[in-house]
């Protein structure tokens, strides 16, 4: 009988704790931030370490050598263009991007027949996964049978006998990875301007009507200042995304020729796991942490902005 | 209203955008019903079929000579692994940080989000030491099995998945579930009975999305996995199916083909869903 109704309390208890609002939110919320502590926080930590010693793959440990991998990395003449690399690829394709993504979600608001159509085939590239879809591009600027080289010979604009390589040439090879870039993060930049336009109140766009606001002096007046906001969220994504991805390198030029179009990424990968000199891996590609940082403090800030709006 | 010339201006910007765009996957269309004779003969029109073309011969290479079948067996297991783990673990937090917490939950589910942020470029050297050196289960250690990319992989679902579901949990209205707690129900069970059916499709969405981001990623398949039988298509196709400077390129443009279409026509059924979680677990 006692045993019974001290179950029950406990039950009693027990439920009341369910019902606190504090203990719940504590326990649904706790499992996936200790995950991402431990998945996140723990590798990034152990990265900095790593950074810090002499550890190779293989063997467990590694002597501590402070800021000698950063120092050596510096030194090289490899990392210091990988380093330019990844400001080049990224700064010039979020260009390209921003242009081009502008036009098209601009003109995929208005109503017209076929938008369904348009919309699928100008979002294949993001919505494809990038690691074989880029396979389709190192095709298309194939050495020998490269579509692009074929219809550029038929109009006549390069040489018959000896077509521009693509992939070959240390300054095409920079042109062809940024057009890779740039084709794959045009959709996403559409799918969030999208979302931004649409965001725009139709008060607006009447009263700009009303005013007289037309064509270019709308855009330039209305829809630009309004679109601003959500236009730095999709560049502060582009330039994660292609900053920090290896895939569209690593499978179009595996850095090459001669390591002309390596990125931090690749070259992170090259000497980490390739080489297997993990802590100047580790080191290259904490390089990157800066520029994170900085893309991180922007998005805080803009985030409150916009909430208090 | 919108004018005629308005029209024609977006059908002269989308068409050849649509088409530059889209290209790279009719051209893997095309190239995968070649024959060797058509594909590789310079004088004829690539545009073309000739030499035997159209053939089917390329697929059935692919799926009975080569191990392609298998990274696709691999990918759906670590892709379903993967999502359930996210959906464990992202559902119950995203509902809380919506709901449950106040301006805490706001600023800490930003920082969650920040999380995704941190790329595998940073992550996949320690994690591959990680796991080259930790015995797991009687195992050396997880090199080379499916579950190293099981185990990592929601390292950026879960903060992705955490941030859209809780912009779609946001706009169910709290009058649902307070009408649910006044008749009774306990918290957890408005949350299963109530928040959750009527959340299917942000969840739907966040399935897909998460899915695709499985698929979406190589470094860690690289670093982690190099025998070819447990590999998945993200590298398996890359790595196998190009043998030093010998291309299966018929082949490979089927590979890599089959996987994108039915994923893109996913994507594109959930896409507007994605953008308005996407934007409204802050901007809103």
């Amino acid at each position: 009988m006692a045993t019974v109704a001290a179950s029950g309390r406990t039950r009693r208890r027990r439920r009341n704790l369910l019902e606190s609002r504090r203990f719940l939110a504590t326990a649904l919320i706790a499992p996936a931030v200790l995950f991402i502590l431990v998945l996140v926080g723990g590798p990034l930590l152990l990265a900095m370490y790593l950074s810090l010693t002499d550890a190779v793959g293989g063997t467990l440990g590694g002597e501590w050598v402070g800021f000698d991998n950063f120092l050596n990395a510096w030194r090289d003449p490899n990392f210091r263009r990988a380093l330019r690399n990844t400001l080049l690829f990224t700064i010039v394709s979020q260009a390209i991007v921003l242009l081009c993504a502008g036009l098209i979600a601009h003109a995929l608001t208005r109503p017209i027949r076929g938008k369904w159509l348009l919309r699928f085939l100008i979002i294949l590239p993001w919505a494809a996964p990038v690691p074989l879809s880029t396979i389709g591009w190192l095709w298309i600027y194939d050495s020998l049978f490269s579509v692009v080289n074929w219809v550029a010979k038929q109009l006549h604009l390069v040489d018959q006998f000896n077509p521009p390589q693509w992939l070959g040439d240390p300054t095409l090879a920079l042109g062809a990875v940024i057009s890779v870039h740039a084709w794959r993060i045009i959709p996403f930049a559409v799918v969030i301007f999208l979302a931004g336009l649409a965001s725009i109140p139709s008060e607006v766009e009447d009263a700009a009507k009303v005013d007289g606001a037309v064509g270019l002096k709308k855009f330039w007046y209305v829809t630009l200042p309004l679109q601003l906001p959500i236009a730095t969220v999709a560049l502060l994504f582009g330039i994660v995304f292609t900053a920090t991805d290896m895939t569209v390198v690593y499978i179009l030029t595996q850095g090459g020729p001669f390591n002309s179009t390596q990125m931090l990424t690749s070259w992170a990968f090259f000497t980490g796991i390739r080489g297997g000199s993990l802590g100047e891996g580790a080191a290259v590609s904490l390089y990157l942490l800066p520029l994170l940082v900085v893309v991180a403090v922007l998005m805080l800030r803009f985030a409150r902005k916009v909430e208090v709006t | 209203m919108i004018t005629s010339r308005e029209k024609l201006t977006s059908y002269l910007i989308l068409g050849p955008f649509a088409l530059v765009l889209a290209f790279p996957f009719y051209w893997m269309l095309w190239t995968s019903f070649k024959t060797e004779l058509d594909l590789y003969d310079i004088n004829n029109v690539p545009f073309f079929f000739g030499h035997g073309s159209p053939t089917t011969k390329n697929y059935s290479f692919l799926f009975n000579e080569t191990e392609y079948l298998t990274w696709v067996k691999n990918t759906a297991i670590v892709g379903v692994a993967v999502v359930a783990i996210t959906l464990v673990l992202a559902v119950p937090a995203a509902y809380a940080l919506a709901r449950l917490s106040g301006r805490w939950g706001q600023s800490m589910g930003v920082g969650i989000f920040l999380t995704y942020l941190v790329p595998p470029t940073l992550l996949f050297l320690p994690l591959s030491y990680v796991i080259s050196h930790f015995p797991v289960g009687g195992h050396a250690g997880l090199q080379d099995s499916l579950w190293s990319l099981v185990l990592v992989f929601p390292s950026f679902t879960v903060p992705f998945s955490t941030w859209l579901l809780m912009g779609f949990f946001k706009t169910i209205p709290r009058e649902l579930e307070e009408a649910a707690r006044v008749d009774g129900a306990s918290r957890l069970r408005t949350l299963f009975q109530i928040v959750f059916p009527i959340s299917l499709p942000g969840i739907l969405t966040v399935i897909i999305f998460s899915f695709s981001l499985v698929v979406n990623d190589f470094v860690y398949a690289l670093a982690f996995i190099t025998t070819s039988d447990s590999k998945t298509i993200s590298t398996g196709v890359f790595t196998e199916l190009i043998r030093g400077d010998i291309f299966f390129w018929q082949a490979l443009m089927a590979a890599t083909l089959l996987p994108s279409i039915p994923l893109a026509l996913l994507y594109n059924m959930f896409l507007d869903r994605f953008i308005a979680g996407f934007t409204g677990g802050a901007f809103r």
